[in-house]
C-alpha cells in the first residue's frame, strides 16, 4: 500500500466535498443545541431539505424557465424553508406543547424521511420517470473557477476549486463561531441553553431564543440535505441520498464539542472517512466492512469523548430539558 | 399602584393573557380516549388535506388503504404478518424507553438476530428440527441482546451517548449483512449474485391460520411483558430507574445492572423479531429484513404509552397503514411511502395531544375555582 502525494491531494479534495454536508448539518445542530433543544431530527430535516431543494430547482425550471442561477437560488431558498418547517414542528411541540425532546426529534426523523421519499417518488412520477435538473443548474453546483486563485499550482486545486456551498459552509462556521463568543445575542443564546431559569430572570426571552435558534438551525440542516441531492447526486433524486448523514452530523456535534470552529476539521475528518475506501484501498479488507468505517469511528469518538469528559467543552447544561416558567 | 388594583379589579383581569394554562388532574378513561381520538382525527385530516392539495380524493385513498389491508383474507394475513415484528420490537423498545434509555438501534438488533438465526443454519445444519429452531431463536436473542447490552455498558460506565451508539450499530449490522451476502457458505448455492440462501420449508416455522406462528409468540410475549413490568421485581426496578436515578440508588438498587440487564432484554426482543422475520416471514436474510421496523416500532411503543397491552392494537393499526399504502401504490399512482408520512403526522399529533391531557387551556376571566375543581376530580 503506497500513498503518493497526488493521492493525498485527491483525498483531501474529496474529503472537503464529502465533509461539507456533514459540516452544515453539524452547524445547524450546534445552533439548535446551544439554545437547549436537542433536536434528533437532523436526518429528517436533511431529507426534507434534499427533496425541497431539488423540487424547488426543478419547478423553477419548468415554470419560469429559469435554469441556472435562478434555479440555484430556488434550491437554496426552498431547502432552507423545508428544514426550517421541520424544525418549526419540533419547536412547537417541545417548546409550546412541552413534548419530550428525544421522542419528538425521532418523530421528525421518521416524518422527514417519509416526506423526502414520498415527494421524491411523487416528483419522479410527475416528471415522467425520474427527476433531473438541467445541466445549467447542476453546473452552478459544480466547482468554481475563481480567476487567478484557481489557477495557482497545487494551492488553487486544494483550496479554490470547490462549489460555492463549501465556501458558504465555511463562512457560516466562522460566523457562528463569532456569534457564540463575541456577540451579545450569541451569549444570550448560550445562557438560554445553559440555564434557562437564570436567563429568564435576567430578562432574556427564553421562548423566542429557543424558537429562533431551532428554526434557523433546522434551515441550515435543510441546506445540508440540499447539498446531498444537488451536489452529491448532481440534481437527480436518489431515495437513499441522505441516509445516515444526518445521524453522523448529530454525532459530530459531540466530536466538535459544540464549537463551530472545531466542527470545521471534524467535518473534514469524517468527510474523509466516508470516501477513504475509494482512495486508499486496504488489501484483504472487504468493501462492505470498510464501509463501516465512519460509523465505527463515530462510536469510538463517542466513547473517547465520554471517557475524558471535560467540564469546559460539554453539552449545554439545559440541553434536552424543556423549560416551563411555572415549574421551578 | 397596588392600591389602584384593589380598587379596580377589572385592571387585574385586563393584565392577564387571553389564554392561560392550568394543570389537569388525572384524566378519566373517557377523557383520555377523547383526546387520543381527536389526535388521530387531526392526523388523518391533515393527511387528507395534503392528499387533496396533491390532487387526490382523500376519501377514496383512505378507503383503498383499508380495503388493501383488510379487504381479503390474504391481505389480512399479510397485515398480521407485518404487525408481528412491530409488536416484538415495540415491546423491546418500550422496556428501554421506560428507563429513559433511548435505544434506537432496533433496526440493527433485528438484523443481528436475523444473522444469528441464519448462522445457526450455516454452521449447525444437522440439528433436529425443534432443537434447530430453538437454537436459532436463542442465538437471535443473545446476539441481538448483545447489540443492546454493549452500548448500555458504555452508558453506565462512562455516560456514552446511547442514542447515537445504538444508532451507529444499525449501519454496522447492515454492512455485516451486505458482507455475508458475498460469503460462499451463506450465499445462495449455484449463484454468484449477492444473496443469502433461501431457508426452504424444512427450515422455516410452521403456520397457524395462514400466518407463521410468530404471532402466537408475540401475543404470549405481550402477556409476559405486562406481567414482567407490573408484577416482577425487575419491572419495579425499571420503573424506579426511569423516574429517578437517584431514588433508585438511594433505594439500594444496582442501577448499572438494571440498565444493562434491561437493555439486553430490550435488544434481545428485537433480535427475536429478526428470528421471526428470517425463519417465518421471509424465509431468508436480506438487507431489508428489518426494513424500517426498528424505527416504526418507536412510534408503536410511544403511541401505546409504552404499555405492552396496548401494543397489539397500535401495531396492527400501523400495519394497516403500511400494507394499505403498498396496495394503493398501484391503484392510485401514489407512493407507498405515504405510510411513513402518515405515521409521522400521527405521532406529531399524539405528542401534541399529550399536552392537552396534562394541561387545560383557560380563557381569560374563566373562574379559577372551575380549574381547581378539575384538579381535585
Amino acid at each position: 500500500m503506497s500513498i503518493s502525494i497526488e493521492v493525498l491531494q485527491k483525498l483531501f479534495i474529496a474529503a472537503v466535498l464529502a465533509g461539507t454536508p456533514l459540516l452544515l448539518g453539524t452547524l445547524g445542530e450546534i445552533l439548535t443545541e446551544k439554545s437547549g433543544n436537542l433536536n434528533l431530527g437532523v436526518e429528517g430535516m436533511m431529507f426534507m431539505g434534499a427533496i425541497a431543494g431539488l423540487a424547488g430547482a426543478w419547478y423553477c425550471e419548468q415554470w419560469f424557465g429559469g435554469a441556472g442561477l435562478l434555479a440555484t437560488l430556488f434550491a437554496l431558498l426552498f431547502s432552507f424553508l423545508a428544514g426550517a418547517l421541520g424544525a418549526l414542528f419540533y419547536a412547537f411541540l417541545t417548546i409550546s406543547l412541552r413534548a419530550n425532546q428525544n421522542v419528538t426529534g425521532l418523530t421528525l426523523t421518521i416524518f422527514g424521511t417519509g416526506f423526502g421519499k414520498f415527494f421524491g417518488e411523487l416528483l419522479g412520477k410527475r416528471a415522467g420517470g425520474y427527476v433531473k435538473v438541467s445541466t445549467e443548474t447542476s453546473a452552478c453546483f459544480a466547482g468554481l473557477r475563481i480567476p487567478l486563485l484557481s489557477d495557482l499550482p497545487v494551492v488553487g486545486k486544494l483550496f479554490f476549486s470547490y462549489n460555492f456551498m463549501v465556501y458558504l459552509a465555511i463562512a457560516l462556521a466562522l460566523t457562528l463561531g463569532w456569534f457564540f463568543n463575541r456577540s451579545r445575542k450569541g451569549l444570550n443564546l448560550r445562557a438560554v441553553g445553559e440555564d434557562p431559569l437564570s436567563a429568564d430572570t435576567a430578562g432574556i426571552n427564553v421562548t423566542r431564543y429557543r424558537y429562533l435558534a431551532t428554526v434557523l438551525g433546522g434551515g441550515i440542516c435543510g441546506l445540508a440535505g440540499m447539498y446531498m441531492s444537488m451536489v452529491n447526486q448532481k440534481g437527480i433524486w436518489v431515495p437513499e441520498c441522505v441516509t445516515g448523514y444526518g445521524w453522523l452530523a448529530v454525532a459530530l456535534v459531540i466530536f466538535a464539542t459544540w464549537s463551530p470552529l472545531r466542527a470545521l476539521y471534524c467535518g473534514l475528518i469524517f468527510g474523509g472517512l466516508t470516501i477513504l475506501r475509494m482512495y486508499v484501498p486496504i488489501r484483504g479488507l472487504p468493501t462492505q466492512i470498510y464501509d463501516m468505517l465512519p460509523f465505527i469511528a463515530t462510536i469510538l469518538v463517542l466513547i473517547g469523548t465520554s471517557v475524558r469528559q471535560s467540564k469546559e467543552h460539554n453539552q449545554p447544561q439545559g440541553c434536552g430539558l424543556n423549560y416551563f416558567r411555572e415549574e421551578r | 399602584m397596588k392600591k389602584a388594583l384593589v380598587e379596580h379589579p377589572s385592571c387585574e383581569i385586563r393584565k392577564q393573557p387571553f389564554f392561560h394554562l392550568t394543570k389537569r388532574g388525572q384524566l378519566t378513561p373517557w377523557q383520555s380516549f377523547y383526546i387520543h381520538a381527536l389526535a388521530l382525527l387531526g392526523a388523518l385530516t391533515t393527511g387528507a388535506l395534503l392528499l387533496l392539495c396533491l390532487g387526490y380524493n382523500p376519501l377514496l385513498i383512505y378507503a383503498g388503504m383499508l380495503k388493501g389491508a383488510l379487504g381479503t383474507a390474504t391481505a389480512s394475513r399479510e397485515t398480521v404478518k407485518m404487525s408481528v415484528p412491530l409488536i416484538f420490537t415495540g415491546i423491546g423498545i418500550a422496556l428501554a424507553f421506560k428507563m429513559k434509555f433511548w435505544n434506537i438501534g432496533g433496526e440493527g438488533q433485528i438484523l443481528m438476530g436475523g444473522i444469528a438465526a441464519t448462522g445457526v443454519l450455516v454452521y449447525l445444519p444437522n440439528l433436529p428440527y425443534l432443537l434447530r429452531m430453538g437454537t436459532m431463536a436463542v442465538a437471535a436473542i443473545c446476539i441481538g441482546g448483545l447489540f443492546g447490552a454493549i452500548p448500555a455498558v458504555f452508558k453506565t460506565r462512562w455516560g456514552t451517548n446511547e442514542t447515537l451508539f445504538t444508532l451507529m450499530l444499525n449501519y454496522v449490522a447492515l454492512q455485516l449483512v451486505r458482507f455475508l451476502q458475498y460469503q460462499a457458505s451463506w450465499q445462495d448455492p449455484g449463484t454468484r449474485f449477492p444473496k443469502i440462501f433461501s431457508f426452504g420449508a424444512a427450515n422455516t416455522l410452521p403456520k397457524l391460520f395462514g400466518v407463521h406462528i410468530g404471532w402466537v409468540v408475540a401475543l404470549l410475549t405481550v402477556v409476559l411483558a405486562s406481567l414482567y413490568l407490573k408484577k416482577s421485581k425487575h419491572g419495579y426496578e425499571i420503573a424506579v430507574v426511569g423516574d429517578s436515578l437517584n431514588t433508585a440508588r438511594y433505594a439500594g438498587m444496582n442501577v448499572n445492572k438494571v440498565q444493562i440487564r434491561t437493555l439486553f432484554i430490550s435488544a434481545g426482543l428485537c433480535g427475536l423479531a429478526g428470528f421471526f422475520q428470517v425463519a417465518g416471514a421471509d424465509g431468508t436474510l436480506t438487507e431489508s429484513t428489518a426494513g424500517g421496523v426498528g424505527f416504526t416500532a418507536i412510534t408503536v411503543a410511544w403511541l401505546a404509552k409504552l404499555k405492552p397491552s396496548l401494543m397489539v392494537a397500535v401495531a396492527f393499526f400501523i400495519a394497516i397503514l403500511q400494507k394499505g399504502s403498498v396496495s394503493i401504490q398501484s391503484t392510485y399512482q401514489i407512493p407507498a411511502s405515504a405510510a411513513d408520512l402518515l405515521i409521522g403526522l400521527l405521532l406529531f399529533f399524539m405528542l401534541g395531544g399529550e399536552f392537552f391531557s396534562n394541561y387545560k387551556l383557560m380563557r381569560r376571566g374563566a373562574s379559577p375555582s372551575a380549574a381547581s375543581k378539575e384538579q381535585n376530580a
